[in-house]
Parts: C-alpha cells; structure tokens; sequence
C-alpha cells in the first residue's frame, strides 16, 4: 500500500462519526454506504415488481401533510388496497414520506430516519414546501428544497396535496420501482459527501453519527 | 388462612429503595446507577397529538420525569406576517394548525377588522358561526379516533375519520379547500352558501349523530377503556389558574370558562348554548366531555342552518387591499377552539404591514407544563392517552 | 371596571385605554409590575395569565411586554403594557406567580432576546437548535436574506407587481383615469 493511500484512508476514518464523543464512536457503523448495481436483467425484473407491491411508509408526519396520511388509511380511501401501509419505526418501512415544510431541528430527524432504513427505500415529498420552499419560502427555520439533503423519487405538489393525489403519486413511485428508475438510494451513495455538505450546513449543531446504520 | 394471607396483603410495603430520592419535591436521578433509564417518545407522530418529543426518565415502566420538547413544526409564522401586508396574511394565517384552520382565519380577520373599524354584514356573521362549529365537529371527530387508538381500539379512529371526511367535503362545497379553507377574510367571508348545502348539512349532522351514539356504546362502555382513562392525569381545580388551563380540560375541572358564552362572538350570543362542565377532572371525565360537545356543536349547526338569512350581504367593502393601511393600534380577539382558549394578539403601526401578530394557542401550556406534571407516576403506556386526552397540537405551540 | 382602574389609580401611576367592553389596556412603569400583577391576581381575581409577549420598537429602542391577564367573574381581559429598553433587555420574572410563565419568558428569551433572571429554564432551547445568528424575532433579523443564503433555491420562483401584472393579464385595454384626488398611499 503507498503512503498516500494510507493517508487517504486514515482521513475518512478521522472524518467518520466525528460529531460524537470518543465513548459512542464505537457504537456505530464507520462504513460509508454503496451503492447496490442491478443484478441480472430478468432477476432484477422480478424483484422490481416485488418492490412495488408492498410499499411500507414511515409514519413519521414531518408536516401539516400528515394530516392527509391519516384519511388515506380509512375506508374512503383505503390505501391497503395498493399494498400500502403505515410502520411505526424506520426499520420496518421502505418508504419515507416527507409531510411538508421541513424545519431545520426535523432535518436532523429526517436524515436521521432515512439513513436507518433499510434498502430498497424510496423517498416522496408531498407539498410544494418541499420543492421549492412554498409559502415559507422567505422563512428562517424551514428549508427549500429537500432534495438537497435527502434523495427524493416522487415530489407530489400542492398545499396540501388531496389523498386522491396521493394515491398517484404512489402508482407514480410504483411504476418508477417497476422500470428500475427509482434510485434515489444509489445516488444517496454516489453522492454522499455532498449530500453530508449540504446537511451540516445547516445542522449547526451535529452531535450524531454520520452513518447511521 | 384466609385471613392470614389478608394480613399479609394489608402488610404489605413498597419497597422504596427503588423510587428515586425526593429532595424539594423533586426526584433526584442518577442515570450512572441504572436504576433509570432514559428514553423519547417522538417527535414521529406519535397518533394524532403531532410531532412533539417527550424525554421521559423511567423505572421499570413507571415514568419518573417528563420534559417536553417542541420545535419541529416551527416556521416562523410570525415573522412572516411581519412581511406579508394584511390581505396577504389571511392565506397564511389558517397553516398554523392542521386539524382546526378555522378558529385561525377567524380570530385573524376579526382583529384586523377590530382594528380598521369595520362593521361585517350579519349574514357573514352567520356564515362564520357555522364555519367554526363544522371545524369543531371535524377537530373532534379527529381527535376522539385518536383518544382510542392510543389506547390500542383501532376500530373508533376507522370511523370517524372516516366520518371526517364527509365533513371535509362539506367544506370544500363551502370554500374549495379540504383542510385550508381560507373562508373568512377580513371583511365577511369569501363565498355565498352553494345550492343544496343545508339538505346536505343536516343530513350529514343525522350521519354523525348516529355515529356517535355507536362510538358511546364501543368506546364509552368500554371496561377497558374505562380502567385506563379513569384516575389518569387528574387536573385539580386549583391546578386550572396556575398553570393557565382552558377549554375541556379545564371544564372538565369544574371551571365554567368557555369564551363563546363568557364573551360571545360571532352570533353565539343569539344561539341557545348551555356551558357543559364536568367536576371530576381526569382523563374519562375529559373524554365524557368532549363527547358531549360534539352533540353540542351537531345542535348548533342545525340551529344555525335553520336561522342563517336566505338573503343579504357576505362581504364588506374594503378600501384597496393592495395600498390597505391600517390605523395604529392594539387589540386581542379571542375564539374558543377545540382545544380552549385561541386568541391573536396583532399590533399595528399604522403602515401596510402588521408590527407584531402573536398567536396564542391553548396547546402552549397543555402541552409544555401540564403535561410535565402530570405524566410523572403513571405507566408509560398511559402516557399516550394522557397526552392525546389533553389535546394538544403542537403547530400552535411554536408556530 | 371603571371603579377597579381607579384604585389602581390610587396605588400606582398607570394610563389605561378602554378598547372593548371586554378588552382594556394599562400603561405601567417597569418597577410597578410585579406589585400590579400580584394585587390583581390575589385581590380583584384576575388570575387566568392568557399570554404574555413582547412587541419590538425598534425605532424608539424599546420593547413592549404585554401580559395580557382574564378575569371568570367580571369576563374581561386586562392587557399590562410594559416598556423596556431593549439594548440591555431584562425584566424580573414572574414564574413564581404562575407555573406556565416560565415558558413565554424561554421563548422571549430564545426569539426576542430579552433576558429573565432566575427564571427556570430559560437558557434552554425552545423551538431553535443550534442558532447562531441574532434572535430571529427582533425586527433587525432579515428572515428573506438568511433564508436565502442559507437554504438552496430552485430557480423558477418570480414575483409580480400586482398592480401591473393584474394590468397587463387582465385589462389590456384600460386607461388610466385622470388622477383628482390622492387617497390611499
């Protein structure tokens, strides 16, 4: 191994966890995350369409959109019926919907939740402060544009966005999963430092891990 | 032998050794003996009460210390309305809460009203009566889903926030939102009644009361229910001052302050309404009462639906809202929510923009320092319902 | 009411404002707050405490708190104006009157920047997590520039003048009147 290897690689073990103190470092994972190239062709057909059956979405209302979470799951509307629903903690969910506004203390938690699900996971953002920042677009505490800090597969405008739109933007998600376009989580990996740039940007305060898985 | 093994019961003494020690009324903890430990509940949504994270000290299940922590939904709302002029402010204002937009338009608009001098026309005040009664029906019906899915009964949430959703649609036929309604804007309100709303209105108010007489025989006679909710989170009637309570929890106390009949608003004061009140305090007492405030606002929708004008103005005239200044001045209009007592203060400066518009929400001392209080020595499987049965929406605590 | 403001009057030195039936405003001085506020909660029954706020003057150096007190019995609501200097903003606290007081002066302190002393809690965070910029609700914080620096934008977003775009979309034809009178602005 040549010295500047070595170098490079104590730099990125230096980099890893550095918000925590020395006692936790050790808790967590120091692994940078990879990206997962598709298998076989007609395999990889297969698993997609698996995928898409059973989306499993974090209950973890970010905003004012979560209240149209809630009507999706009764009768009316009955998002079961797709294959969709509602799991308490991230480990269990393959799909994380952003509700709206995101404020910058729930950065912290969104980046947080998303790096422990488990992949194949999928992001979609529901209202238009989620894409380009909405009515608080001048606001202080709320942030622009989510993408910069967590990848996003389907953005679903509106303020807020009606349960029936929804459900299209899970067929959306559906189909994107079906025809492999939905990679949110291998950009996540090819671009991690600059998605890790942008967060500390604006966690002023990062006491957490960097990889947490 | 059996009253050996009476004796032996009567004897028997909690072994203390395990409860921290008390010092000027506050449990002294210390984490480093793992007698305690620390966990959150939150900030995912944990039911319908929001995103709001306690910190709640634990031994074995019995929780020794909570502290709230809010600021996940902050956004500055008003700082915002510092920037925004009056009329750009009414799009804004009814975001700061999700399941109840209303009272939000409606306290706004009549401070900015109260403030330019402005008299609205009585059919607008019909008009706004009946919006904030259908919020409080539809906030309810969200909120009495949530009282039983926090206690595990599923089947409750099912069907009234199904049943919610008619009330939405109603809403949309009324003002073209299902959540946002953007209904009252300073001066009166924006639309007229659509055809055929009042057969639907009353039809939906049968709908609903049915439904409701189904939930009092699942949810109310409900053994289960019953031994969890009774004795949890008692609120004492000194406590109501102290810490600032209002609305059902604070009815539920015995405390006679509801604001629609203490300062009549809109046309409460023509309306017949009897204030409900409760002297048991605890969080079956506060579900009692919040049940029958539902068929209370069912019976005033139909009152209003019967005695709104056919005819008449809905809107007052403005000057130009684009150049709208405002004459100096401060006021405080308040409206009863759900959840208590919902009031904005908002100051002007005389120019097109407010100087200060502060929303004040009952939520804010529910949820902080009551809940605080009264989460200390129950399990920790009560304290979802405990904080579900105070109601409490944290966008209005940090707006 | 009238009778109640005059013996305060008789204590203290206060202007008072009549603005509804059931809203009224009183002027104090700084040092007479903590004797108003316990006179009319223990004697004339003003003992629901409903907000208490501050409001930046930024041009007269000065803020005003404002604790705005209820009263069951007599239904009406009492707003205590108080000014203080707001280059050293402190004022005593009042946490030992009520059990929630404590959480406005944490969020003064965090948003407006006003300092309580041996109010409990009031260093902790509020709604702000890591916050390094000056309190965000004083009127010299510009929430569009920080939010512009600080967050990324998507391109696409404009705004329009109301007056012309409302001219150019929708009255292509209009002539403007001949001005006779100025009024509004």
């Amino acid at each position: 191994m040549k010295k500047e290897d070595i170098e490079k690689i104590e730099e990125q073990m230096k980099l890893a966890n550095e918000g925590l103190p020395e006692k936790e470092r050790q808790l967590f994972s120091d692994a940078r995350p990879t990206s997962v190239p598709p298998l076989n062709k007609y395999l990889e057909k297969f698993l997609n369409w698996g995928r898409a059956q059973s989306l499993w979405f974090l209950g973890f209302g970010t905003g004012c959109g979560a209240v149209e979470l809630r009507p999706l799951m009764t009768s009316r509307f009955d998002i079961s019926r797709y294959g969709i629903a509602g799991r308490p903690t991230p480990r269990q969910s393959g799909v994380f919907i952003i509700g709206g506004y995101a404020s910058m203390k729930t950065v912290k938690r969104i980046v947080r939740s998303y790096e422990q699900m488990q992949g194949p996971k999928f992001v979609i953002a529901l209202g238009s402060c989620t894409i380009n920042g909405g009515m608080y677009y001048d606001s202080y505490n709320t942030i622009n544009r989510i993408d910069h800090y967590i990848p996003v597969d389907v953005y679903i405008a509106g303020c807020m966005p009606r349960p029936e739109a929804i459900i299209a933007g899970f067929n959306k998600l559906k189909e994107k999963i079906k025809t492999g376009k939905a990679d949110g989580m291998n950009k996540y990996a090819e671009n991690f430092d600059w998605y890790k740039k942008n967060q500390k940007q604006i966690i002023k305060d990062w006491n957490m891990p960097d990889f947490n898985w | 032998m059996i009253k050996n093994s009476e004796s032996k019961y009567t004897n028997f003494i909690a072994d203390r050794s395990k409860y921290p020690k008390m010092e000027n009324g506050k449990a002294v903890i210390d984490l480093e003996s793992h007698k305690y430990t620390k966990l959150w509940q939150g900030p995912q949504h944990p039911g319908v009460t929001g995103n709001m994270a306690v910190e709640i000290t634990v031994n074995g299940d019995e929780i020794i210390k909570a502290k709230t922590h809010v600021g996940y939904l902050h956004r500055g709302f008003e700082k915002l309305l510092e920037r925004r002029t009056y009329i750009q402010g009414f799009t804004i204002v009814n975001r700061i809460c999700v399941p109840e937009p209303d009272t939000n338009e409606y306290c706004y608009s009549t401070a900015v009203e109260d403030l330019a001098g402005i008299e609205i026309p009585e059919k607008a005040k019909w008009l706004r009566t009946l919006n904030l009664e259908m919020s409080r029906i539809a906030s309810f019906l969200m909120w009495i889903g949530g009282q039983a899915g926090s206690l595990g009964m599923g089947t409750i949430s099912q069907w009234t926030v199904g049943m919610r959703d008619f009330w939405l649609d109603l809403f949309e036929e009324m003002a073209g939102g299902r959540i946002y309604h953007m209904y009252m804007i300073p001066g009166g309100v924006r639309k007229n009644l659509p055809a055929g709303f009042t057969e639907k209105a009353k039809d939906l108010v049968i709908k609903t009361r049915n439904l409701l007489y189904d939930v009092e025989r699942t949810f109310f006679n409900n053994a289960i229910i019953k031994s969890r909710l009774k004795g949890l989170g008692i609120i004492t009637p000194e406590m109501v001052d102290e810490y600032g309570i209002v609305g059902p929890n604070a009815r539920a106390s015995g405390k006679p302050y509801d604001v629609r009949m203490n300062n009549p608003y809109a046309k409460y004061d023509e309306l017949d309404i009897k204030m409900l009140t409760s002297t048991v305090g605890d969080a079956y007492a506060r579900a009692e009462l919040r049940y029958k405030e539902m068929h209370q606002s069912l019976d005033l929708i139909s009152q209003i639906l019967d005695r709104i004008p056919k005819t008449g103005e809905i809107h007052a005239k403005l000057p130009n809202v684009l150049h709208w200044k405002i004459p100096a001045g401060q006021t405080y209009v308040k409206a009863e929510s759900t959840r208590g007592e919902h009031g904005f203060f908002v100051v002007s400066d005389g120019s097109k923009f407010p100087r200060r518009v502060y929303n004040r929400g009952a939520s804010y001392t529910h949820a902080i320092s009551v809940l605080e209080k009264l989460a200390e020595n129950i399990s920790i499987s009560d304290l979802a319902g405990l904080m579900v049965s105070l109601h409490t929406c944290p966008p209005e605590i940090e707006r | 009411m009238e009778q109640l403001l005059n013996r305060i009057k008789d204590k203290i030195e206060i202007e008072s404002l009549k603005k509804r039936d059931d809203l009224y405003f009183i002027n104090v001085k700084e040092e007479h707050i903590i004797f108003l506020l316990s006179y009319l909660k223990e004697h004339e029954g003003f003992t629901h405490l409903a907000f208490l706020q501050a409001v930046d003057f930024q041009e007269y150096n000065l803020f005003q708190l404002t604790y705005m007190l209820y009263n069951y019995n007599i239904k009406v609501n009492l707003g205590i104006k108080v000014m203080i200097d707001r280059e050293k903003a402190e004022m005593v606290s009042i946490h030992k009157l009520w059990n929630h007081a404590w959480q406005y002066q944490r969020e003064l302190h965090e948003l407006f920047g006003i300092n309580f002393p041996n109010s409990p809690n009031v260093n902790e965070s509020f709604v702000l997590e890591g916050w390094e910029d000056i309190p965000p609700m004083r009127r010299d914080f510009d929430t569009l520039k920080y939010s512009s620096e600080t967050f990324y934008q998507r391109p696409g977003r404009s705004t329009n003048d109301p007056k012309e775009y409302m001219r150019e979309k929708l009255y292509k034809n209009f002539v403007e009147p001949p001005k006779i009178r100025k009024e509004n602005d």
